[in-house]
């Protein structure tokens, strides 16, 4: 199968005066419609790793190849497109807009690229309102949802453009146990209906052991890869 | 664009104490700028008015041996014929004659007009306490000062020996006011007739004045008339070259004017734009995802302009009424014993839609620092802090 995101050699330093090595020369592939997890310890790199992946952040040196195109040489406008188009990212915080209702907020990643919302799409947003299952609270600012709510609200919004890739940073890291199971249950589902590949960080086990693959860094290195 | 514009005004509304503060700054700012001009402009305004406008502000005299303009009705048909700006003009003859009360003499200054076009300039009518004007021959109407001092009365005869020794017998049909002490002291108003018959002009006169719209033109006007006039031997005096000082006045005060203005609208800007800095703060989470999801820094960096726009313009509207209230108090409570306001107001709807422009303009400039921030700011910061 093609790969959909592909690592060649990154190193990331931190630092001008003094430097902090984070990543040491890191090759990965991730192939489409695959369901990933990263795992480590806090401050092991995983986080700038995903970063990287998601064009937030620019590699030291090496190569970063998304849906076969290179992106640590584009611009920041074309990098704004690219991620509105064939990404979408879900954080340990929902950073929803607290100034808009749920549904506009789903919305707002396709009403970036294009303001006018086609009649198709919007009921797309309602399609991904019902799957994570906010149907009722769809008209609620953001402010006026449980915290488990937010975070669905959050995941509705990574999906809206139908990107290839959804990058999650512990997506469910604010969330009590049975909240997590179901956000996870969600997140597979949308990874066998819609095709998209997922690429979660977590520091949960139990989490990690549900998913296709799980990569393992250590001290910015890659210390275990581990395909079912 | 139409998403930035959104976004800003759910920003706006969302933060409402913030918003009214700054819309409060901006439009007590515009107000006082707006108050200030106006008031300064009203001020220079009657100034003008008060020193000039009741006077000749562009005179012509002749410059030859006796003094006097024998064609002048050509000169009075030209000058009309040259402006429209041109307005008021009358013809005089005026000369120095004595005028003799019982203990004493005393030099005054015979003028003759025609008086239909002289009250025009130098508002007799209404400036006579008492009696009516001197159509007819050997009448005059004299300044309050110098019926006080001759002790002449309405209806009575004073006694002037004219330059060549004569004594001529003028009957008093008015006592007039003109609120300047020199001219009620020492003027002696006659129709022409009486005056050149006392100055032995013929039927010359000795000048021509006359008025004009736009009185800091009258330079200029000046200038052509000067230029224009086929008569000879003639000078073309103006009230500006007549004035230097009071002009450097009114100049002093509308800079000191233009400053205060200016260092208003500078707090404003100071203002909106430190506040609109600390809102890219308050908003840096929401502007990080934005980024993450792809906005362009175009875009981030527009809704902050959007605010500010916004901003201005409400704050300008409200300025402006706040402004016109400002005035309104002041007319009706600033008021002299008469009931008329200390200051007469100008309102100069261009200076005012200038003012409220300016604020607009101001509040986008302001806009532009936190701006500028935001297209900055990367989304990474935000997420790894959150």
């Amino acid at each position: 199968m093609a790969n959909i995101v592909e690592l060649k050699n990154i190193n990331k330093i931190y630092g001008d005066k003094i430097k902090t090595q984070v990543l040491y020369d890191i090759n990965l592939r991730f192939e489409e419609n695959s369901f990933n997890s990263i795992i480590g310890e806090s401050g092991s790199g995983k986080s700038t790793l995903l970063n990287i992946i998601g064009t937030l952040d620019k590699p030291t040196n090496g190569e970063v190849f998304i849906d076969q195109n290179r992106t640590d040489t584009l611009d920041k406008k074309a990098l704004s497109v690219l991620r509105n188009q064939t990404m979408g990212f879900i954080f340990q915080f929902h950073y929803l807009l607290p100034e808009f209702t749920a549904k506009e907020n789903v919305l707002m990643p396709y009403k970036i690229n294009s303001y006018k919302v086609p009649k198709e799409v919007d009921e797309w947003a309602d399609e991904l309102i019902n799957l994570v299952g906010l149907a009722k609270v769809k008209n609620n600012l953001a402010t006026d949802m449980s915290g488990g709510q937010q975070q669905r609200t959050a995941i509705a919004r990574a999906l809206i453009n139908k990107p290839k890739i959804i990058l999650a940073d512990e997506p469910t890291g604010n969330l009590d146990s049975d909240t997590t199971e179901n956000v996870y249950s969600i997140l597979k589902n949308i990874n066998k209906n819609f095709k998209t590949t997922f690429i979660i960080i977590t520091h949960d086990q139990r989490i990690a052991e549900k998913t296709d693959r799980i990569i393992e860094i250590k001290d910015g290195r890659i210390n275990l890869d581990l395909r079912k | 664009m139409r998403l930035s514009f959104d976004i800003a005004l759910r920003f706006l509304k969302s933060g409402k104490g913030q918003t009214l503060l700054i819309i409060l700054g901006i439009s007590v700012g515009v107000a006082v700028q707006m108050f200030i001009g106006s008031l300064i402009q009203g001020l220079q305004i009657s100034l003008v008015d008060t020193t000039i406008g009741s006077s000749s502000q562009i005179t012509i005299s002749s410059v030859n041996k006796d003094k006097t303009i024998k064609n002048w009705e050509r000169v009075v048909y030209e000058a009309n014929l040259l402006s429209p700006n041109i307005k008021n003009i009358s013809v005089s003859a005026d000369g120095p004659a004595n005028i003799d009360y019982e203990e004493d003499i005393d030099s005054v200054l015979i003028r003759g007009f025609n008086l239909d076009d002289a009250d025009r300039i130098y508002k007799f009518k209404e400036g006579l306490l008492e009696g009516s004007l001197p159509f007819k021959k050997d009448e005059t109407i004299i300044g309050k000062e110098l019926s006080t001092k001759s002790k002449a009365k309405l209806n009575d005869k004073i006694v002037i020996v004219t330059p060549s020794g004569e004594q001529i017998k003028l009957k008093v049909t008015g006592i007039f006011d003109l609120e300047v002490s020199s001219l009620n002291d020492t003027w002696v108003v006659t129709n022409l007739e009486t005056a050149q018959e006392i100055l032995s002009l013929d039927s010359n006169v000795t000048s021509v004045e006359m008025q004009v719209s736009d009185v800091f033109k009258a330079d200029e006007i000046a200038k052509q008339l000067k230029y224009t006039l086929s008569i000879e031997d003639t000078k073309v005096d103006n009230w500006k070259d007549q004035n230097q000082s009071l002009l450097s006045g009114l100049n002093g005060q509308s800079v000191s004017s233009y400053m205060i203005q200016v260092f208003v609208l500078v707090a404003v800007l100071l203002g909106i734009s430190s506040v609109l800095a600390i809102s890219v703060v308050q908003r840096s989470k929401q502007l990080g995802i934005l980024k993450a999801m792809g906005i362009k820094d175009k875009d981030a960096s527009l809704i902050f302009v959007f605010q500010g726009l916004m901003l201005g313009l409400i704050g300008a509207i409200i300025g402006v009424c706040f402004g016109f209230a400002l005035l309104y108090v002041f007319t009706k409570f600033a008021v002299k014993p008469d009931g008329n306001p200390v200051v007469p107001i100008f309102i100069n709807k261009g200076f005012i839609a200038l003012s409220g422009m300016f604020a607009i303009l101001s509040a986008t400039i302001a806009s532009l620092i936190p701006a500028r921030l935001s297209s900055k700011l990367n989304p990474i910061e935000v997420i790894k802090n959150g």
